[in-house]
């Protein structure tokens, strides 16, 4: 359709990077014209590359007076035909929520990094956390879809990022990579490819820039094509016009928001799976935590144990029918997180069989032995 | 001669929805007018729009590119396109709690950036969609929604505001000197830079009814006694300027 192939912006080649610096090298890559942010530990380093590579590639950086400030003017620029993008913490991604709604009225693309740390509030500024899955997908009123991504390296935070361009632009969605603190400050070496592939907004002039499209996902204009958009977060018609008090459009509108997004999850959603075939018991983790799973599953099974591992990279819409299908065929699954099962608790609403969450939320990750320890018990 | 705005209004859209005798209408016109007299291309135009009544002018009735946007975030959508594309002439018209109140942070920000943007606030004292609820414009002594015994506090001089963060341009006039109005928002769209005006746009609904102005022009009476210009207000003392409206431009530098 609308891919394209191009050179990447760094020569191909290996880079030691920590998470922050890949995901801004993402960025470039993926051709982003427009960042606005606000400064907050853990996520500050991503901006400082941003705000040095801008100079060379061009594109526009802003730092902006605060989180509100940022997002809105991240939608302003992609309404003007950016590729755009934010990146925060905690504090800062509970104050974007408002616009983060905004962006899916609107259908917005929009890429949002959310270095996770510790909460709930201030919490511990500089250690990891996973509190924010739930906030991700629920944190501003309304029903609303977005698609978040959890990277569990540094090698993904590159990759992702272009990801959660292109999905953004091909969905007109917010894409939030959903990372955390041991991730951006990890340095690691990546690999950059001599070619990535970008998905360009497809355009077509006088097309209902809200219409339904083929897909549930209509066409996007820019301002000043002479498209004479209307554009609002009200209820609106496929042209944009508010109808604030009309049952059908609100039913219609809300209805393909969740459709347009949900119907394509299998298209959307990735994820990997380590020794599940004969698996008794199933770790399901994402992010930092999957390192850690995997090391203890990979020590297991050389003792011989039945132990196997989801790795779920596509965190929002959610795997559903993957984890019914898991649980119709094992005994047990395993969720360890950063949070006090938030993910394990969507991982009961469809797995039909024994989920056991194990939680840590003291600002430090999850050891592998810990996990092994666990699963012996389970096994 | 009275131009004929209609060439720039959106004709499909409903109806609009401003009470009788609202000065959001006028504004609307003024506006449209001060377009008209500069040539402007309505393709070339970007407006963008709060939450609130005055955030309804350009949204959906100006027939070019609109963004109506959250409450009090207008000016931040705004910096994000017009520094994507600086080829957008961007517009801002909103109320004044939206840009003063929940919004005045990205007001002076935006100021002291000197964004080239044009900020058109509509001054009713009052957040008159929600009820007629004070702003942090009222004059003291206002009764509104929620100061039912008169406004306790004082008023933002916004013109003050902007200018001390660094604005190119600031005027405050009243919808009811449309010559002025005009010439001044054409000024403002001419401006390189930040340029903003306060426009005093009464409200007989909310505010007029709840201060015992009977009819919209007992409302613009109240509004148009307290006018005074720059130049008649030079050597009086404030005691004598409380609760006074000064209209004029209060520019940086220039005039
Ligand atoms: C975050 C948020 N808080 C509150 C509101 C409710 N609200 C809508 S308009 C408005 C005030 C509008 O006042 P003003 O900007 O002066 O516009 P007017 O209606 O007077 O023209 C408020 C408080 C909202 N829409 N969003
Ligand atoms: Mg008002």
């Amino acid at each position: 359709m609308v891919l394209k192939e191009m050179k990447s912006t760094l020569p191909p080649g290996s880079y030691y990077f920590s998470g922050n610096e890949a995901a801004a090298e993402g960025a470039i890559a993926a051709q982003c014209g427009y960042y606005a942010g606000y400064p907050i530990t853990p996520s500050s380093e991503l901006m400082h590359r941003i705000a040095a590579r801008f100079r060379e590639t061009g594109a526009v950086f802003m730092q902006m007076e605060d989180e509100l400030a940022s997002i809105c003017s991240i939608i302003g620029a992609s309404w003007a035909g950016a590729r755009a993008m934010t990146a925060t913490s905690g504090p800062g991604f509970s104050l974007m929520q408002e616009a983060i709604s905004y962006a899916i009225m609107t259908e917005t693309p929009i890429v949002i990094v959310d270095i996770q740390r510790v909460g709930p509030s201030t919490g511990q500024a500089t250690r990891p956390g996973g509190g924010d899955m739930m906030q991700a997908k629920w944190g501003s009123h309304g029903d609303r879809e977005v698609i978040a991504i959890s990277p569990w390296s540094v090698q993904e935070m590159y990759d992702q990022t272009i990801n959660a361009f292109n999905l953004a632009e091909r969905y007109r969605v917010p894409v939030i990579l959903l990372s955390d603190e041991a991730i951006a400050h990890l340095r690691e070496r990546i690999e950059v490819r001599e070619r990535i592939t970008i998905f360009n907004r497809r355009k077509e002039k006088g097309a209902p820039p809200f219409g339904a499209g083929d897909d549930g996902v209509p066409p996007m204009p820019a301002f000043g094509e002479g498209e004479k958009l209307l554009v609002t977060a009200s209820t609106h018609t496929e042209y944009g016009l508010r109808k604030t008090n009309d049952p059908l459009v609100q039913a219609k509108l809300a209805s393909r928001l969740h459709y347009k997004i949900v119907n394509k999850r299998e298209e959307i959603i990735e994820y990997e799976h380590y020794h599940v075939e004969d698996a008794e018991v199933v770790v399901i983790a994402y992010g930092f935590t999957a390192r850690s799973s995997l090391f203890a599953v990979e020590r297991l099974r050389q003792e011989g144990k039945k132990v196997g591992m989801i790795r779920l990279k596509t965190i929002w819409p959610f795997a559903d029918r993957l984890i019914r299908n898991l649980g119709a065929k094992v005994k047990k699954v395993f969720v360890p997180e950063m949070n006090i099962g938030q993910m394990a608790g969507e991982i009961m609403k469809y797995a039909p069989c024994d989920v056991i969450s194990f939680s840590q939320t003291n600002g430090e990750v999850i050891h592998p032995y810990t996990i092994m320890e666990q699963l012996e018990r389970l096994l | 001669m009275a131009t004929d705005v209609r060439q720039y209004l959106r004709l499909e859209a409903p109806p609009m929805p401003f009470c009788p005798g609202c000065g959001d209408r006028i504004l609307l016109r003024l506006i449209l007018t001060a377009i008209d007299e500069l040539k402007i291309n309505m393709d070339d135009m970007l407006f963008v729009s709060g939450i609130g009544c005055a955030a309804w002018i350009p949204s959906p009735h100006f027939n070019a590119d609109t963004l109506h946007t959250l409450h009090g975030r207008a000016i931040a959508f705004a910096t994000g396109a017009k520094l994507f594309n600086p080829k957008l002439k961007v517009m801002v018209i909103s109320g004044d709690g939206d840009l003063a109140d929940i919004g005045g942070n990205h007001l002076i920000h935006a100021a002291r950036r000197n964004i080239d943007l044009t900020v058109i606030c509509a001054n009713n004292m009052v957040y008159g969609q929600t009820g007629g609820q004070v702003a942090a414009t009222a004059a003291k002594g206002v009764l509104t929604a929620t100061t039912t015994a008169g406004n306790y506090y004082r008023p933002f001089d916004l013109c003050k505001l902007v200018n001390a963060a660094g604005a190119t341009y600031a005027a405050r006039y009243s919808v009811t000197q449309p010559t002025l109005l005009i010439s001044s928002i054409k000024k403002a769209l001419q401006t390189e830079g930040f340029s903003f005006i306060e426009v005093i746009s009464p409200c007989p609904t909310q505010f007029g009814r709840r201060n015992r102005l009977d009819t919209p022009k007992d409302t613009f009476k109240f509004f148009e006694d307290k006018l005074i210009t720059k130049e008649d207000a030079e050597g009086l003392s404030p005691q004598e300027l409380e609760n006074r409206i000064i209209t004029g431009e209060f520019s940086n530098g220039s005039s």
